[in-house]
């Protein structure tokens, strides 16, 4: 264990708290059962998801920006965001004030009409779920822990977009031995592998799944996931371990809506990370909100002894 | 393949769909020549991206492969082409795996799964023609009112 983020301060954003609450609840109980402390910010905003950020992306690195300036007042310098979305954002904001005047003047103008402290870059880091187990209690921490062993469970690792692209907004990755790749990323692999799980060699570990045009464009997204869950399945996984409150949300519909609008039905699972790692070490289905997912695991969680 | 036997994206799906359906004998029969024809379908379905916006597609390679000079190419000024970044390159690992071994035990398995990374490169450069926007929040940051908001004088804070 490196000691690294025992203690951080925890932005969930709305995704956590809506359609992705499962996700919220398994990080949490995860977090304890790992003697993690995360402290939620106070009076946390959207991070300017998808809507801010295409209409005006000043606006959504103020948004983000506010965030990290609540967690500098509470006195943290490191803030995890389990969301891809909320943590790209956030990532974004970082990103944009250290390099871009322009925004620098807007979130100032802005911190100041709200009445709170302008952030400044540099004060906050801002780390994804995955970076926070891994750092703090690593591989050798969840084995040591693990009481259900996933052995035997077959996992196609998905990490959609946003936790590695752009890849500018990530500085600290693709640094070599130790640090996540943006072209392959591995640590939900590993920290899963660590629980017992196999891991197949999934080749659209990072492809597109239409997420954010479910609405817009949902015959696309729909085709998209339906190639994502075949392949998994052709692949010979069991389940698609998750990371991200969008993805998820998108994998368990469109499973849904290929099977009645294709006629096509596929049977693999979908499960957060948080979720497979949290019964490994012992946590009931309930409490890693297995029964607030839309796809029913259940059965696979049965027959490989986790519940 | 010549430019004149080109396929469409669509036909690259049906063709793609075909593949996979088919028997681990059929595949496993000509291994090295289905390999080259998913690595021939991932350039076309660029070579089809880049006609429809007005432009030559290139015949230069990179790292060796035309598949990935054409991904740049697509890439150049259009940030959100990156989402296909890694299918593309997944096509060109697919097509080397079978290479490196047509006669592997498992190379039926190895196309298949090389004929879904194409299926899905054709499905989101298929979607994209249809929904520009396709790609743009994960990988280019790029707003959808980028000549606005570039602009100071029309921001609207």
């Amino acid at each position: 264990m490196s000691g690294k983020y025992q203690k951080v301060a925890y932005y969930p954003g709305c995704a956590l708290e809506g359609s992705g609450h499962a996700y919220n609840r398994s990080t949490k109980a995860v977090g304890k059962k790992l003697g993690l402390d995360l402290v939620e910010l106070k009076n946390w905003n959207c991070c300017g998801a998808m809507e801010v950020k295409n209409i005006d992306p000043k606006i959504q690195t103020y948004l983000s920006a506010r965030n990290l300036s609540i967690a500098e007042d509470m006195g943290f310098d490191t803030v995890m965001a389990p969301c891809n979305g909320c943590y790209h954002n956030l990532k974004k904001a970082e990103y944009d004030l250290e390099n871009d005047e322009a925004s620098r003047e807007v979130n100032s103008r802005l911190s100041g009409k709200a009445g709170h402290n302008t952030y400044e870059s540099g004060k906050v880091e801002t780390i994804h779920a995955l970076d926070w187990i891994k750092h703090s209690v690593g591989e050798e921490g969840i084995k040591d822990r693990v009481k259900n062993s996933l052995k035997g469970l077959k996992v196609a690792n998905y990490y959609g977009c946003m936790y590695t692209r752009p890849r500018h907004i990530f500085p600290e990755k693709d640094k070599g031995p130790g640090s996540e790749s943006t072209s392959k990323p591995h640590f939900m692999d590993e920290l899963l592998a660590a629980a017992g799980a196999e891991n197949v060699d999934y080749p659209l570990k990072t492809a597109c799944c239409g997420g954010a045009h479910a609405l817009s464009d949902s015959d696309t997204s729909t085709k998209l996931v339906l190639n994502l869950l075949t392949t998994a399945e052709a692949c010979g996984a069991d389940v698609i371990a998750t990371e991200c409150p969008t993805c998820h949300t998108g994998l368990e519909m469109h499973q849904i809506r290929a099977e009645k609008v294709l006629g096509r039905k596929t049977s693999v699972k979908i499960l957060y990370f948080t979720q497979l790692l949290g019964m490994a070490m012992g946590l009931s289905p309930k409490a890693v909100g297995v029964h607030e997912n839309f796809s029913d695991s259940m059965s696979l969680i049965k027959e490989k002894k986790l519940a | 393949m010549t430019d004149s036997a080109r396929m469409s994206i669509d036909d690259v799906t049906v063709r793609a769909e075909e593949l996979i359906g088919s028997s681990d004998e059929v595949l496993a029969r000509d291994a090295a020549g289905i390999a080259a024809e998913l690595l021939a379908m991932g350039e076309d379905i660029l070579a089809a991206w880049h006609e429809a916006k007005g432009a030559v597609p290139t015949g230069e390679k990179t790292e060796g492969f035309r598949l990935l000079a054409l991904h740049r190419q697509g890439a150049r000024g259009n940030p959100s082409f990156n989402a296909c970044r890694e299918t593309c390159r997944e096509i060109v690992y697919h097509h080397n795996l079978v290479l490196h071994d047509p006669e592997a035990s498992d190379v039926a398995h190895t196309i298949r799964l090389g004929a879904m990374v194409v299926n899905h490169l054709a499905l989101f450069v298929g979607g994209k023609l249809q929904e520009a926007g396709l790609g743009d929040f994960c990988c280019s940051s790029r707003p959808l009112r980028q000549s606005e908001t570039s602009n100071p004088a029309t921001e609207t804070v």
